[in-house]
C-alpha cells in the first residue's frame, strides 16, 4: 500500500462527497437558514439597543454556529452507514482514521465553510465593529473545522441508535465548550480594541489537538458501532 | 459546648443540616440501588432458571 | 474445549465471591472514618473567623467535588484497559463507576449551591469551580445516556470507554478554560469557596472525609459491578446455582 494510492483514496472520498452534496443541496441550505434565523431571533427576544446587541453579539453568534453545527452533524456518516458503505470503509486497506479525516474535511467544506461566509452580514446586523467581524471570520475559520472534528466523534458513537439525536447533542455540546469560550471571548476583547493573539493561540492549539486525536476516536468509535 | 449551640451551627443551621442531609441521603441511595437490583435480579434468574427445568422435565 | 470453557467463566465468579468478602470491611471502614470526620468537622473545628460555621459544608463539598473528578479519571482508565486488553471486568467496573461520579457530581453542586446561599446571596454563582462541576454533570449524564441507549451491553461498554477517554482529555481543558473565563467576567462577588489558608483542625476532617468518600466509592462500585456481572453471566451455571441456593 502506497502512500500514493492513500492519497487518491483521500482525494476521492473528498470528491464524492461533495458532489453528493451540490446534490442534495437541502441539507448545505438548511444549517446555514438556521444559523442566520436563530442569530436573528436574539434582537426580538431580548431588544434592538445597539449596545446590548454589540455586547451580547459574539457569544450569540458563537452559540448559534454551535447549535448550526450540531444540526448538520449527523449527516456526515448517516447515510454512509445506512447504504452499507460505511462497512466498506472499513474492510478497506486503508487507515480508516485518514478516511474519516476526508469525511470530515467534506463535512466543514459543505457546512462549516458557508456559514464563514455569511457571519459578516450576522455580526453587521448585531453592530460589531469591523475589527470584530474580522476576527469572528478567523475564529469561525479556526473553531469550525474543531467542531466538525468533536462532532465526528459523537455521531461515530451513535450512528446505529435510533434516538441518536437527542443523545447526540447531550454527548457534543459539552465539549464545545472551551472553544465557545475562546472564540467569544477574542471577538468580545476585538470589539473592545484589544489585542487577540493569546486567544487565537490557544484556539489554534485546540484545532491541532483535535485534527491529531479526533479521527483515530472517530475511527475507534466507528468499528464499536459497526460491529 | 452545649447540644443546643451545636444544632444551631452559629446561625446556620439550616444550610449546614440540608447540605449533610443531602449527603446522607444520596450516600443511602447509592447503597439501596444496588442492594434491591441485586435482589431482583437473583430472584428473576432463579425464578427463569425453576422455569426451564420445569419446560425439559 | 472444557478447559477453555471453565477459564473464561472463572474470572467473573471469582471476582464475585470475592468482592462480597470484601464489601463488609470496606463498609466498617467506612462508616468508622466517617464518624471520625464527622466528629472532628462538626464537633472539633472551630468556627471559621470570617465564614461563621457555615464552612462546615466543606467537609462534604469538596470531598465530593475531588470525587467526581477521580471517579471520572477511574472511569477513564477503567474503559481504556477495557477496550485495549478486552478485560471485561474493566468495562463492568467503568460503567459502574459512571452514575457513582455523576451523584457525587450532583451533590458537590448541591452543596456548593447551598454553602453560596450565606456567602454570596444568592442560591447560584457563577463560579468557576461549580460551573466546572456543572460541565461534569453533563459529561456524566452523556456516558449514562449512551450506554442505556445501546441495547448490546458489550458494545455499549465499548462505547462508553471511547466516550470517556475523550471526556478525560477534554476536562483539563474545560476546567482551564472555565477558570479562564471566570477572570475574564468576574463579578463583584469573590469566590469563597477556594482554598482558604486552612487550619490544621480543618484539615484534619477535610482528609478524613475524603478518605470516607474514597471508601464509600470502593464498596458501591464494587457492589454495582456485582449487580453488572449478574446481569452480563446470568445464563451460566454458577448464576444460575447461586440465585436458586438464595
Amino acid at each position: 500500500m502506497t502512500s500514493d494510492s492513500l492519497t487518491r483514496a483521500f482525494a476521492l472520498l473528498l470528491k464524492r462527497d461533495l458532489v453528493l452534496a451540490v446534490r442534495h443541496r437541502a441539507e448545505m441550505i438548511n444549517p446555514l437558514l438556521f444559523f442566520v434565523l436563530v442569530t436573528s431571533l436574539f434582537p426580538l427576544g431580548i431588544g434592538a439597543d445597539p449596545k446590548l446587541l454589540q455586547a451580547v453579539g459574539p457569544g450569540v453568534i458563537w452559540v448559534a454556529a454551535l447549535l448550526a453545527a450540531l444540526l448538520s452533524l449527523e449527516g456526515i456518516f448517516r447515510s454512509d452507514f445506512e447504504d452499507g458503505t460505511l462497512e466498506q470503509f472499513l474492510l478497506s486497506s486503508h487507515p480508516v482514521s485518514v478516511l474519516v479525516l476526508a469525511k470530515v474535511l467534506a463535512h466543514w467544506l459543505i457546512t462549516g465553510l458557508p456559514l464563514l461566509v455569511i457571519s459578516p452580514l450576522l455580526g453587521v446586523l448585531l453592530g460589531l465593529p469591523g475589527d470584530a467581524i474580522i476576527i469572528l471570520l478567523v475564529t469561525l475559520a479556526l473553531g469550525t473545522p474543531v467542531l466538525s472534528l468533536i462532532g465526528a466523534v459523537g455521531v461515530a458513537l451513535t450512528v446505529g441508535l435510533r434516538k441518536g439525536g437527542m443523545i447526540l447533542s447531550l454527548l457534543v455540546l459539552p465539549l464545545y465548550v472551551p472553544l465557545l469560550i475562546f472564540a467569544a471571548s477574542a471577538v468580545d476583547t476585538a470589539a473592545a480594541g484589544l489585542p487577540v493573539t493569546a486567544h487565537l493561540s490557544l484556539i489554534s492549539a485546540l484545532l491541532v489537538l483535535a485534527l491529531s486525536l479526533s479521527p483515530l476516536a472517530t475511527a475507534a468509535a466507528l468499528r464499536i458501532s459497526l460491529s | 459546648m452545649s447540644l443546643n449551640e451545636f444544632f444551631n451551627m452559629g446561625g446556620y443551621a439550616f444550610y449546614v443540616w440540608t447540605s449533610y442531609g443531602i449527603a446522607l441521603l444520596v450516600l443511602l441511595i447509592n447503597v439501596i440501588l444496588p442492594l434491591r437490583q441485586r435482589k431482583k435480579l437473583l430472584g428473576d434468574i432463579a425464578r427463569a432458571a425453576r422455569r426451564a427445568r420445569r419446560d425439559t422435565t | 474445549m472444557f478447559n477453555n470453557f471453565f477459564h473464561k467463566m472463572a474470572s467473573p465468579k471469582y471476582f464475585y465471591r470475592i468482592s462480597g468478602r470484601l464489601i463488609p470491611w470496606l463498609a466498617i471502614a467506612f462508616v468508622l472514618v466517617t464518624l471520625a470526620g464527622l466528629y472532628y468537622g462538626l464537633v472539633k473545628a472551630p468556627p471559621d473567623y470570617q465564614q461563621g460555621d457555615s464552612y462546615r459544608i466543606m467537609f462534604i463539598h469538596v470531598p465530593a467535588a475531588w470525587m467526581s473528578m477521580f471517579v471520572y479519571v477511574v472511569m477513564a482508565t477503567a474503559g481504556a484497559i477495557g477496550l485495549i486488553w478486552r478485560i471485561k471486568l474493566a468495562e463492568v467496573v467503568a460503567i459502574s463507576s459512571a452514575s457513582i461520579g455523576a451523584w457525587f457530581t450532583f451533590l458537590a453542586l448541591v452543596t456548593g449551591s447551598i454553602w453560596g446561599k450565606p456567602m454570596w446571596g444568592t442560591w447560584w454563582v457563577w463560579d468557576a469551580r461549580l460551573t466546572s462541576e456543572l460541565i461534569l454533570l453533563f459529561l456524566y449524564l452523556g456516558v449514562i445516556a449512551l450506554y442505556n441507549a445501546i441495547d448490546d451491553k458489550r458494545t455499549a461498554a465499548r462505547a462508553v470507554a471511547i466516550l470517556a477517554l475523550v471526556g478525560v482529555i477534554n476536562i483539563p481543558i474545560i476546567h482551564y478554560s472555565v477558570e479562564w473565563w471566570n477572570t475574564l467576567h468576574q463579578g463583584p462577588t469573590v469566590t469563597k469557596l477556594d482554598k482558604p489558608s486552612i487550619h490544621l483542625s480543618m484539615l484534619i476532617p477535610l482528609l478524613l472525609m475524603a478518605v470516607s468518600f474514597k471508601l464509600y466509592y470502593a464498596f458501591v462500585v464494587l457492589m454495582r459491578a456485582r449487580c453488572e456481572v449478574l446481569e452480563r453471566e446470568r445464563h451460566t451455571g454458577w448464576v444460575r446455582e447461586l440465585a436458586e441456593t438464595k
